[in-house]
């Protein structure tokens, strides 16, 4: 085997692994009941998309990419962490989240499915396509992602889940994005990092906002509005 | 130039009501900005007619005739908005809150911005921001009033609004990636959409479509993701709920009607089929969910969702004639719903209350909230000879000579159930003797009030019903040439060129 043969193995098998665990946090989100865990986890999940797009970058000759990662770090791993740990405040962060709307082992059951049907609605996609190998493994595990965020948003009571939820959604979609479109221009992907900035700056200041006037941050209970 | 100064204005009107000059001063911004990019919009559209484009930045930022019309009803609802909002936020925030009064003029400007955004912004990516950030701008509008009920609405509205944006988004990349795989030279632009959807993998261009479209579809109302929609649509004070249902759900149905000439063939493309589908369940379960709300911006909110699934109806037909009409239904839609809705807000200050069976004989109580009411109900509920009557009316034509009964049968159904839902309730609240009930929480009686002195309303709250009741009325009768011509070329853009 020549080199470049053995390097595009490991980059393959690299990103893989990467995507692996990155769909392995997204049912984390699903289930794990300490906030601060599932925060940190949202961490650990964005910086193994900065590291797709890196290995990505490296394997396409993509300054895009490169940037992407950057901007992945700069602002999902150290400034959104931040910003939700002050918004929302600390005593948040030290609750565990006891009642779940679905019980946790029959949600993880679910989420199994939802990455099923991922598979199964990325496959037609992937061969119509003749994609290759990074795409194959990028979108249906950034799809299976998208979903599961949805699904967290719904079974989740409290807001940070919640929060997480939207921002995985996100992550979800940016990790099949960066095998499926290296060369958006700049500016949308700057754009886009600002976004998802204003999206948890407004989420937690509104969670905040919520638990001042309410008391409570667990806004799966708030049903006063409802059709009768 | 003119786009570039429609944002900067914006923007910088935003700013500016952030400075702590006096209780008028942020007003008085907001008026003179919203009035400025109103007569720049006007020239923008003046400038269209004909069919063309005005261009700042290619590939980039650009308007053509359907995009000019939605900036233009952005702006014209939202200067009337801004008038209503001077006597609506005067009479309603203490005057010493002027923090919180200044925050609602700069929210408001900021909000106002991602709309016309959208309808400047030509790259698809720069349009999902602009998309997201409609919603990002106006949730802490939502929630202005900071009761719980006002915050419960605020965070349905960001987390069901900001799920769809993420599904879309995921539809924008699929969509780039076809464009991509066909190796097109076309810029990822709605125009050059277009022209590359011929070499377009359909099995790529059709889940992307359907992503893109469930995913604005939140945002829009389409049922079933509709549920976050009568609540922020019924907490926001009343000049917001006017820019939010007037206009913010159609600049959205634009981004996914903008998909419409992807898709080749008239009836039966694939995204009419769609279009028709979704339009028609959100119209005939909104008809009926109407019967039974028992607050009037509710009512006016579940009406939204009920227009939003006609035009959808209309631009799923496929003819030209039907794409005029849902031209025309955009339009009377906008201007008729914020109406109702500034009526809605006079009709609060004078009753206090925002239940309809509270409200008795609200013509007596004062009788502007009672006319403009009425007229705003009529208008919404298709009576002639208003702009509704005579736009639901060309849908309808356009769908029969297309041969297409059973869709149109379904359609006319919801019309008349929810014209006599909308009829039955402001009827109940107009006429009669002029009494307000005090209800408790879970609608006991405790008391009745009459009124004996009539209210008044804020001279510029008047203004802004008046500046909104002309079109409602002159539409309905008389198309100026050059709307007409506007309307025209913006139908043509939806058919295949």
């Amino acid at each position: 085997m020549s080199e470049p043969d053995l390097l595009f193995s490991f980059l393959s098998k690299l990103n893989a692994l990467a995507g692996g665990v990155f769909l392995l946090s997204a049912f984390g989100l699903v289930a794990i009941r300490q906030m601060l865990t599932c925060l940190r986890l949202y961490v650990f999940q964005s910086l193994l998309l900065a590291i797709s797009a890196l290995i990505l970058g490296y394997h396409y000759g993509s300054i895009h990419l490169f940037v992407v990662a950057g901007l992945t770090i700069i602002s999902k791993v150290l400034i959104i962490p931040w910003l939700l740990r002050h918004t929302v405040g600390y005593e948040s962060y030290a609750k565990r989240e006891i009642s779940q709307v679905i019980n946790i082992p029959a949600s993880l059951l679910i989420a199994l499915g939802i990455t099923i049907l991922s598979y199964y609605i990325a496959g037609p996609l992937v061969t119509a396509a003749g994609a290759g190998v990074f795409e194959s493994i990028n979108l249906p595990i950034g799809l299976a992602s998208l979903i599961l965020g949805a699904f967290t948003v719904t079974v989740r009571r409290e807001a940070v889940p919640q929060v997480l939820g939207i921002l995985a959604m996100e992550n979800g979609a940016f990790f099949a994005g960066v095998s499926i479109a290296p060369t958006l221009p700049f500016i949308a992907e700057l754009a886009a990092a600002f976004a998802v900035l204003i999206i948890a700056l407004v989420m937690g200041l509104l969670t905040m906002k919520i638990s001042k006037t309410l008391g409570k941050t667990a806004v799966g209970e708030l049903i006063a509005l409802k059709e009768d | 130039m003119e786009l570039l100064g429609i944002l900067i204005i914006s923007a910088l009107a935003a700013t500016l009501s952030l400075i702590p000059a006096g209780k008028r001063f942020g007003p008085v911004v907001t008026l003179i900005a919203s009035l400025a990019v109103f007569l720049l919009s006007l020239r923008i559209a003046l400038a269209t007619v004909t069919g063309g484009e005005v261009v700042a930045a290619r590939d980039w930022l650009l308007c053509d005739s359907f995009s000019a019309l939605i900036l233009l009803l952005v702006s014209f609802v939202g200067l009337a908005a801004a008038i209503f909002s001077w006597g609506y936020i005067g009479a309603t925030v203490e005057a010493t809150e002027d923090r919180k009064i200044r925050r609602y003029y700069s929210r408001f400007n900021l909000f106002m911005f991602s709309m016309l955004a959208v309808a400047i912004f030509s790259h698809l990516a720069l349009v999902w921001i602009a998309v997201e950030l409609t919603t990002l701008l106006s949730v802490f509008l939502v929630s202005f009033e900071s009761t719980p009920e006002a915050l419960e609405a605020a965070w349905k509205y960001v987390m069901l609004t900001c799920m769809g944006a993420a599904l879309a988004l995921f539809g924008i990349l699929l969509l780039y990636w076809g464009m991509s795989l066909a190796a097109t030279q076309a810029a990822f632009t709605w125009a050059g959409l277009i022209a590359a959807s011929p070499k377009m993998s359909p099995a790529i261009l059709y889940p992307a479509f359907l992503f893109i479209l469930i995913g604005f579809g939140t945002k829009v109302g389409i049922v079933p993701m509709h549920t976050w929609l009568p609540d922020a649509h019924s907490q926001a004070p009343s000049p917001i709920c006017a820019l939010l249902s007037g206009v913010e759900t159609t600049t959205v149905l634009y981004c996914i009607m903008r998909l419409l000439p992807m898709f080749p063939g008239s009836a039966a493309s694939y995204a009419g089929t769609w279009f028709i589908i979704f339009g028609l369940i959100s119209a005939g379960l909104a008809a009926f969910l109407l019967i039974q709300a028992k607050d009037y911006k509710r009512l006016f909110a579940f009406s939204t969702v009920e227009h939003m699934g006609i035009i959808l109806v209309g631009a799923g037909l496929g003819s030209f004639s039907a794409h005029f009409g849902t031209m025309l239904q955009i339009v009377s839609h906008s201007v008729t719903k914020s109406l109702c809705f500034f009526a809605a807000g006079a009709t609060l200050m004078a009753t206090g209350t925002r239940n309809i069976s509270a409200i008795r004989g609200l013509i007596r109580i004062s009788p502007l909230a009672g006319i403009f009411m009425m007229v705003g109900g009529l208008g919404i509920a298709g009576a002639p000879p208003f702009a509704v009557f005579l736009s639901e009316f060309s849908i309808l034509k356009a769908g029969i000579m297309n041969g297409q009964y059973l869709v149109i049968g379904l359609l006319a159904l919801f019309l008349v159930v929810a014209f006599f839902g909308i009829m039955y309730q402001i009827n109940r609240m107009v006429f009669g003797s002029a009494e307000i009930v005090m209800m408790d929480e879970r609608g006991l009686l405790f008391g009745r009030s009459i009124i004996p002195k009539r209210n008044i309303l804020p001279l510029t709250c008047i203004i802004a019903l008046v500046v909104t009741i002309i079109p409602v009325i002159l539409f309905g009768i008389y198309l100026p040439e050059q709307l007409y011509q506007l309307l025209y070329h913006a139908a043509a853009s939806l058919g295949r060129m």
